[in-house]
């Protein structure tokens, strides 16, 4: 399995499948940040986003995503909210600095990629005193998830990871070589160019047929053991880890970051604005851990879930490419730049196309 | 004059005919004549193309162009596309209360210096003013017409099974530059937009004597979006070599970084041109000395399944990759937005 969705998407826009031989598979994991981060986290966003004076800031891919209703941040764009889209989280504190009678949110989502951005942000708001900027968290963790997706192991077809290899740029690869050993089975941190994939996939196979479960790294020296101490740190200064929902695997103990107490107190955005609805938890408890199961229509023919957790491919999902589609999605797979819906959609292998490429004109 | 466009520079009194006056007015061929409701013109004989566009950008200025140029190459360039010499230029400027004068002088200097380089003038125009925050800075439109030079219509309903496809340069670098320009990326060394006319290759392309069977400036969507348009309208279906598309590599890094497709990006100074076989040795020897390339063929029919006849069936444009696998060249969904992580 690639756990990360940017390796997916690069594994079909490169048509990396069909270079494979049989009886070789790549199950898609669940590695796109904005496919995991539940509804009802959305459903948050999309309140505070409704509330006057409120700035709501976010990344590009998240702004598209519905929550549990066909609502997105976007689709309140359009309806007059104040919705701006982010490449970096410290620009919100040049629009909370330019609007000081203002409230600016930012909804913070991502693997360990992108959470010491926000802590850094976090780190600077508390030095600088703003007091209308807020932030709306939903950081989840790789490697916890990728133990989940081995339990119901009659299910789980995983015989081998291929690890995010930005990730572990962050974090290191301790916890991958816990799981390694825990597990018995080999984890290749793998780049997202198409031949750092094919080398990850190679030296996979190559631990697979040797029967030796091992970590490896094919991501050279973007990835040390010890990941970047600079990150970490912040990481560590900032967050604490959390039990988290993911959306489509459900509760995963350890699977997400939550603002330490003392960066809660003044700029945790549920507490500050209390939120309507069942995603509102009681005071003191960290709101993440109290926020509902996905309220996933009975009626909808998205399988989602099941191709989050790796248990099926798109191309199985009866409602692809037909009822859904990037333009009317009906899960966050199909919505996200890097959901495993998306990439099938827009790159998918030519079927009935005879495979002859145009002759050379000299 | 102050520093900034009140409503009243669009209130059609002594405040507009001042902003006409000063402003406006040069760009005239004979700024000291007479204005009326209505340009005449002198037309030579033949035929005309006639195309209109409207121009949103933000931000206005942008590296290696603004608004203003884009406004008056980009309705040249349609024109262009058709085969047409881009001849007579109208100009439609909607302003935003508060934008800086000094901005807009900028802007119109822009369409001057365009309007003479792409052998345009600009015949007849109008100004409004709306109030601040209806509007993002100004937008332009532009109509154009053009005297139709090609000896053949030019379009996607000529386009035939093994035809060749060529693009006039590198893609992607009008998108990326703006991209980088909103979200305050700052590549070193600069990225500039490729806006620039496209008459002057194909009044070259014409003049080695190429047919050309069809020609599309690629803007927004990219390569992408223009291809699969052209095959969705000839029936066809496109393959292409995607070692044969040129893009510079500050492109290509600034795609990889924001999670991008090179080919999905506008272009504004790039076309593609689908030939006959027999025609692509003098395209390729207008197009290769500025940077253009061949990139792949309108699939023939005997390669068909079915040996045509059938309806095609299928995606209509393929790409092969660097690694000899195949995939769909779909264009954009939506709004380009950057990845996350």
């Amino acid at each position: 399995m690639e756990v990360c969705g940017g390796q997916t998407h690069a594994i079909l826009r490169w048509g990396l499948v069909q270079l494979l031989p049989p009886g070789l598979r790549l199950i898609h994991g669940p590695g796109c940040p904005v496919c995991v981060t539940p509804a009802a986290t959305i459903d948050a966003a999309l309140a505070l986003a409704r509330r006057p004076g409120v700035i709501l800031c976010s990344y590009g891919d998240m702004l598209r995503v519905p929550g549990s209703t066909a609502t997105s941040l976007l689709a309140l764009r359009a309806e007059g909210a104040d919705v701006r889209l982010l490449t970096s989280p410290l620009q919100a504190l040049a629009i909370a600095r330019a609007h000081p009678h203002r409230e600016v949110v930012f909804f913070a989502v991502g693997f360990e990629t992108t959470a010491p951005a926000t802590a850094l942000l976090a780190r600077c708001v508390r030095s600088e005193g703003l007091a209308n900027l807020s932030l709306l968290t939903a950081h989840v963790r790789v490697a916890p998830a990728m133990e989940v997706l081995l339990q119901p192991a009659p299910i789980s077809a995983v015989q081998g990871f291929l690890a995010a290899g930005h990730v572990c740029g962050v974090i290191g690869t301790a916890e991958l070589q816990e799981l390694v050993e825990r597990r018995s089975l080999p984890v290749v941190v793998s780049g997202f160019g198409p031949l750092e994939l094919m080398r990850a996939i190679l030296a996979c196979v190559r631990l697979l047929e040797a029967a030796t479960p091992r970590l490896l790294n094919a991501y050279g020296p973007v990835v040390r053991p010890e990941g970047n101490p600079a990150a970490r740190a912040l990481l560590e200064e900032v967050f604490e880890v959390v039990d988290q929902p993911w959306r489509g695997l459900g509760l995963i103990p350890g699977g997400g970051l939550a603002l330490r107490e003392f960066y809660a107190a003044t700029l945790d955005a549920e507490r500050r604005f209390p939120l309507p609805g069942p995603f509102a938890g009681p005071p003191g408890v960290t709101p993440s851990l109290c926020r509902g199961p996905d309220p996933a229509p009975a009626s909808s023919p998205c399988i989602a879930a099941a191709i989050l957790r790796g248990q099926a491919t798109p191309l199985q999902c009866p409602a692809f490419g037909r009822g859904c589609t990037p333009e009317h999605p009906l899960g966050a797979p199909m919505v996200s730049g890097e959901g495993a819906c998306a990439a099938y959609h827009q790159y998918r292998p030519p079927q009935g196309a005879a495979r002859s490429a145009p002759p050379l004109p000299r | 004059m102050s520093g900034r466009i009140l409503l009243g520079h669009g209130g059609g009194g002594t405040l507009s005919q001042r902003l006409i006056d000063s402003e406006l007015r040069p760009l005239y061929a004979d700024p000291g004549a007479p204005l009326h409701d209505a340009a005449s013109l002198a037309l030579p004989h033949g035929r005309l193309a006639f195309s209109t566009d409207g121009y949103v950008v933000h931000p206005l200025e942008f590296p290696g162009g603004d608004i203003g140029r884009l406004a008056v190459v980009g309705t040249c360039n349609d024109l262009a596309m058709a085969g047409a010499r881009p001849w007579a230029l109208s100009l439609g400027l909607i302003l935003e209360e508060g934008l800086e004068l000094a901005v807009l002088r900028r802007i119109l200097a822009s369409v001057a210096a365009a309007a003479a380089e792409c052998g345009v003038q600009v015949v007849t125009g109008d100004t409004k003013v709306v109030e601040r925050g209806k509007a993002d800075g100004a937008f332009l439109t532009t109509s154009g017409i053009g005297l139709l030079m090609a000896a053949e219509p030019i379009g996607p309903g000529r386009i035939e099974a093994g035809d060749q496809v060529v693009v006039s340069g590198d893609l992607g670098r009008h998108g990326m530059a703006i991209l980088m320009a909103r979200h305050g990326l700052d590549p070193h060394p600069p990225l500039l937009s490729d806006c620039a006319p496209l008459w002057p290759l194909v009044e070259a392309l014409l003049a080695h004597g190429v047919r050309p069977h069809c020609l599309r400036d690629l803007t927004r969507g990219g390569l992408a979006s223009a291809l699969q348009e052209l095959a969705t309208e000839a029936g066809v279906r496109v393959r292409l070599i995607e070692e044969r598309i040129p893009v510079a590599p500050a492109v290509r890094r600034g795609a990889d970084l924001l999670g991008l497709d090179p080919l999905h990006l506008a272009n504004e100074g790039r076309l593609v041109a689908v030939v006959a076989p027999a025609d692509l040795g003098a395209t390729l020897a207008v197009l290769e000395p500025q940077g253009g390339a061949w990139i792949g063929a309108v699939e023939r029919e005997e390669d068909l399944p079915g040996h045509g006849g059938a309806a095609l069936v299928g995606p209509r444009l393929l790409l092969r990759t660097a690694f000899g696998s195949e995939r769909v060249l779909s264009p954009p969904a939506g709004d380009l937005l950057p990845r996350i992580c």
